[in-house]
């Protein structure tokens, strides 16, 4: 693009002063660092932390302005992982689309599917079509991923904190439900589940069982993590008061998700505007009044625990509705082929290539169109907005009556939250500016998507 | 860019685009030929199809759309025509059309009237229609309240050459790095913003890589025996 | 029985098998986790798939200290020279591990933003496809690359593997050149 379109000061240095002195140090001795500063007269130093940091939960850029071990002023720097998402989605039609969004948030896959397929199913005017156990089945995943994402919060947050069993201990809890996601869907993460109109397949023999034999586990496993922190005295001196944010600024910030209900705001979209059949499970939306770090460690567990029971309510539901269909009956959306594990892997299944290459050649023509052009949407636009494990979740789905999208673009909550690193940060220890990392628990896949 | 409708705005340059008496809605895309294939392929050019988005609704709007928009007009008091242009109802979901230069009196009035009380912007989405001429930018702000439980829809669309929307990071502060990720992709530029720097790119990259005219910018592929175009030089079913 | 028993008072062999030995035995990571695979290969560092069991579970930090970078997960313009700088803090030797399809070609993401494949940035010795590669892969690539490392040839032969490598390079068609295999 021209030049002319650059507005003045688009792009201004760091630091304002053109005569401020500036030296770089690629690691050394700290001390001979600070003499350098104190020799130069300068008060100012500015750390930078990451992109390449353990403790930045991925690659986050956090520029610290430092006086002594005090925190005078952070920025965070963000776009190291964008790889254009949304601008990919637009060439590849609404289903393949799942694959792409799913890889945003790549600690929460299913949130990013679920909000998706929900904003085209609403495009086309389907919501209500949805087959009630495809609803379950995706509540059973969104839950089962907020678990996850949740155990991932708390285990590397514990981790770069330096306790490095609690993250053994919450990805053994993860692991259960890696399991049970593998079992139902085929994949560990990045799953392409949800399908716009319904699910990909249905449940394999033997998964509610084993759903079941998986609650008890994961509870312990968060039982061992309450028992490990939370009465934890150097985890509490750590955590307790630190990263303050409260209503007035969650608010301000738009912050949503865990840290907006630690500081007593009880809104869940799950509650607020339910989807896929959330006003029909019994759960409960913890909140507190703490809005510190050690607060919202207590929110995550507590949600996990309510998590896990809608993952009960949805085993019931399962035996209740085994046999009916998991995809939208319309023809004209549904996916035509059902995957089946043959002899030689993974394919569509044999009644399937049978009717269509042996007794219909309309078949075998609908699913042609279907499968490379994919169905229209009509023209339009709609939001939607889920609560994925770290705040609301929001798509913007852009249709041109086509078979693609003419622009899709995900709300991501963590770039949302993240913008609070300042004021969480600043004021604070160097050391707290890792705890107040690991509390907004952002992932920069959905930052930077 | 095709001006050969008679959809054209009066737009370009003059202070913002003005509704003027052009449609009341938005041109998505013209479509030529059957397949979405470059070019008519029955070879007389004739299958030209206009995409357009939902257009302008009338009173009543339904649900609680009706009042928001009443308690929005009065306050805007005679400014109310000139800052709403129009107003869509479509799937469920409310849009209002604001005026750019409005757009942050109007923000106002959503978030801090107790019947309005839009708490929450949810960012702002760049939307870029090249067909549209004279707005052919949209920056789609989502509102949501969380004291009446309502979403609703701002949009304000601007002339490519004069990308300029007033930055709403006064009223809602949330919005900084949203517009800036909107700035760094589409090239709207938000007037008033503290510092409206990339975020996402490389703070050397030229242009703003979301736009319709920026090419997706994939390689081809190269197989053994085979190579296969990149996914915006491949044939595109529409 | 083992060695321990019946341990003959001096055994002979090459210095090359004796440092490959060395070598290939506990290789530290350079944490570098990018993006989705990342998260696989935090996954394999925890108890399930227990990567101590091969020695590689001291994830480092600090590049100076690693002896391998597992690039996982995709790579973007704006990324490229950070990847390449904290491959040059590496001490030598050196092993890149590129894992998950981003990272060796681009993978989905063929577009403006991410880099098509690493190895244009840094030199590759083993690259491990999936998308996510399951743990169970990364500890098979992790234990190829442990082979290759301890059959590395040293010196004269390096220098004739090296030569032969690049003759055979240079007499193969290049793939642009291979045409009308696919039908
Ligand atoms: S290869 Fe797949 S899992 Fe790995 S970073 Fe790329 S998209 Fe993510």
């Amino acid at each position: 693009m021209s030049q002319e379109r650059t507005a003045p000061g688009a792009t201004g240095a760091f630091v304002e002063d053109p005569e401020a002195p500036e030296y770089s140090a690629y690691g050394g001795d700290w001390s001979e660092i600070a003499d350098e500063a104190a020799r130069l007269g300068q008060q100012r130093i500015v750390v930078n932390m990451g992109p390449q940091h353990p403790s930045t939960h991925g690659v986050l850029r956090v520029m610290l302005e430092i006086e002594g071990e005090t925190v005078t002023e952070t920025r965070a720097g963000i776009g190291y992982l964008h790889t254009g998402i949304e601008k990919n989605m637009e060439y590849r039609t609404w289903t393949q689309g799942v694959t792409f969004c799913t890889r945003m948030d790549y600690v929460a896959s299913m949130s990013q599917e679920a909000v998706y397929c929900l904003g085209i199913e609403k495009l086309l005017g389907i919501t209500d079509e949805v087959p009630e156990r495809a609803n379950v089945l995706r509540v059973l995943m969104l839950e089962l991923t907020r678990i996850g994402s949740h155990l991932v919060a708390i285990g590397t947050g514990g981790n770069e904190m330096g306790a490095t069993t609690v993250m053994t201990t919450a990805f053994i809890g993860r692991e259960d439900t890696f399991r049970v996601i593998e079992m139902i869907t085929g994949l560990r993460t990045n799953n392409a589940y949800i399908r716009p109109g319904g699910v990909s397949q249905d449940t394999p023999e033997g998964a509610v069982e084993y759903i079941r034999q998986m609650i008890p586990k994961v509870r312990q496993k968060l039982d061992e993590l309450v028992d490990l922190q939370l009465q934890n005295p150097i985890f509490k001196l750590r955590l307790q008061g630190v990263a303050n944010l409260d209503l007035a600024g969650c608010m301000a910030l738009g912050i949503t998700g865990p840290i907006l209900r630690s500081a007593g705001l009880p809104y869940d979209v799950r509650k607020a505007e339910p989807y896929c059949g959330y006003e029909t499970y019994d759960f409960q939306v913890p909140t507190s009044t703490e809005s510190d770090a050690y607060s919202r460690v207590v929110l995550r567990l507590e949600e996990c625990y309510e998590s896990l029971k809608i993952v009960e309510q949805c085993a019931d539901r399962l035996d209740q509705t085994v046999g009916q269909p998991v995809m939208v009956a319309d023809k004209k959306i549904a996916w035509p082929a059902q995957l089946s594990l043959g002899a030689d892997g993974q394919g569509n299944s044999l009644e399937h290539i049978r009717h269509i290459m042996g007794e219909s050649m309309e078949s075998l023509i609908h699913h042609f169109k279907l499968v490379t052009e994919g169905f229209k949407v009509p023209a339009g636009q709609v939001y939607q907005a889920i609560e994925g494990p770290k705040g609301l979740l929001g798509v913007h789905l852009v249709s041109d009556g086509g078979t693609k999208p003419w622009r899709a673009h995900f709300r991501d909550p963590g770039f949302n939250n993240l913008q609070a690193l300042s004021i969480l940060t600043e004021g604070g220890q160097v050391a707290d500016v890792v705890v107040a990392i690991a509390t907004i628990d952002m992932v920069l896949g959905g930052v930077d998507r | 860019m095709s001006d050969s409708q008679d959809l054209t705005g009066t737009g370009a340059a003059k202070g913002g685009p003005q509704m003027g008496d052009r449609e009341r809605i938005t041109l998505i895309n013209v479509r030529e030929g059957m397949f979405g294939a470059k070019g008519d392929t029955s070879g007389y050019d004739l299958l030209v199809t206009p995409v357009q988005m939902p257009g302008a609704s009338e009173r009543p709007y339904g649900e609680w759309f009706d009042g928001a928009v009443n308690v929005l007009e009065e306050l805007l008091g005679e400014r109310a025509d000139a800052a709403i242009e129009y107003v869509v109802v479509d799937r469920g979901e409310l849009t209002l059309h604001i005026a750019r230069e409005h757009l942050v009196e109007v923000c106002e009035h959503l978030r801090d009237d107790q019947d309005l009380r839009f708490e929450m912007c949810l960012g702002v989405s760049g939307v870029h229609y090249p067909a549209d001429a004279g707005r052919e930018l949209h920056a789609v702000y989502p509102m949501q309240s969380i004291t009446h439980n309502r979403r609703l829809r701002i949009e304000v669309a601007v002339d490519e050459a004069d990308p300029h929307v007033p930055s709403i990071t006064s009223v809602y502060p949330m919005n900084n790095w949203h517009e800036r990720e909107t700035w760094d992709f589409f090239g709207i530029v938000f007037d008033g913003h503290p510092s409206l720097a990339r975020i996402e790119m490389p703070d050397d990259w030229v242009g703003h890589p979301q736009r319709k005219d920026y090419p997706l910018g994939g390689i081809p592929v190269e197989y053994k025996g085979a190579e296969i175009p990149s996914p915006d030089n491949r044939r595109q079913y529409r | 029985m083992g060695i321990e028993e019946s341990a003959p008072p001096f055994m002979l062999g090459t210095v090359e098998d004796f440092v490959g030995y060395m070598r290939a035995g506990s290789m530290w990571p350079a944490t570098f986790g990018l993006a989705c695979c990342a998260i696989e290969m935090m996954s394999t560092g925890t108890p399930r798939f227990d990567i101590a069991r091969i020695g590689s579970e001291v994830f480092r930090g600090s590049p100076r200290q690693a002896d391998m970078m597992i690039v996982a997960g995709r790579v973007s313009n704006k990324m490229a020279p950070i990847v390449r700088q904290v491959y040059d803090q590496m001490a030598e030797p050196k092993w890149v591990l590129s894992m998950g399809v981003c990272a060796s070609s681009g993978g989905m993401f063929n577009n403006y933003a991410i880099v098509q494949g690493v190895d244009h940035v840094v030199p590759v010795d083993i690259y491990l496809p999936g998308c996510p590669p399951r743990p169970e892969m990364l500890l098979y690539a992790l234990l190829e690359l442990q082979r290759q490392v301890r059959e590395t040839p040293m010196g004269r032969n390096r220098r004739q593997m090296a030569a032969a490598a690049e003759a055979a390079a240079l007499a193969a068609t290049p793939t642009s050149d291979m045409k009308g295999l696919l039908r």
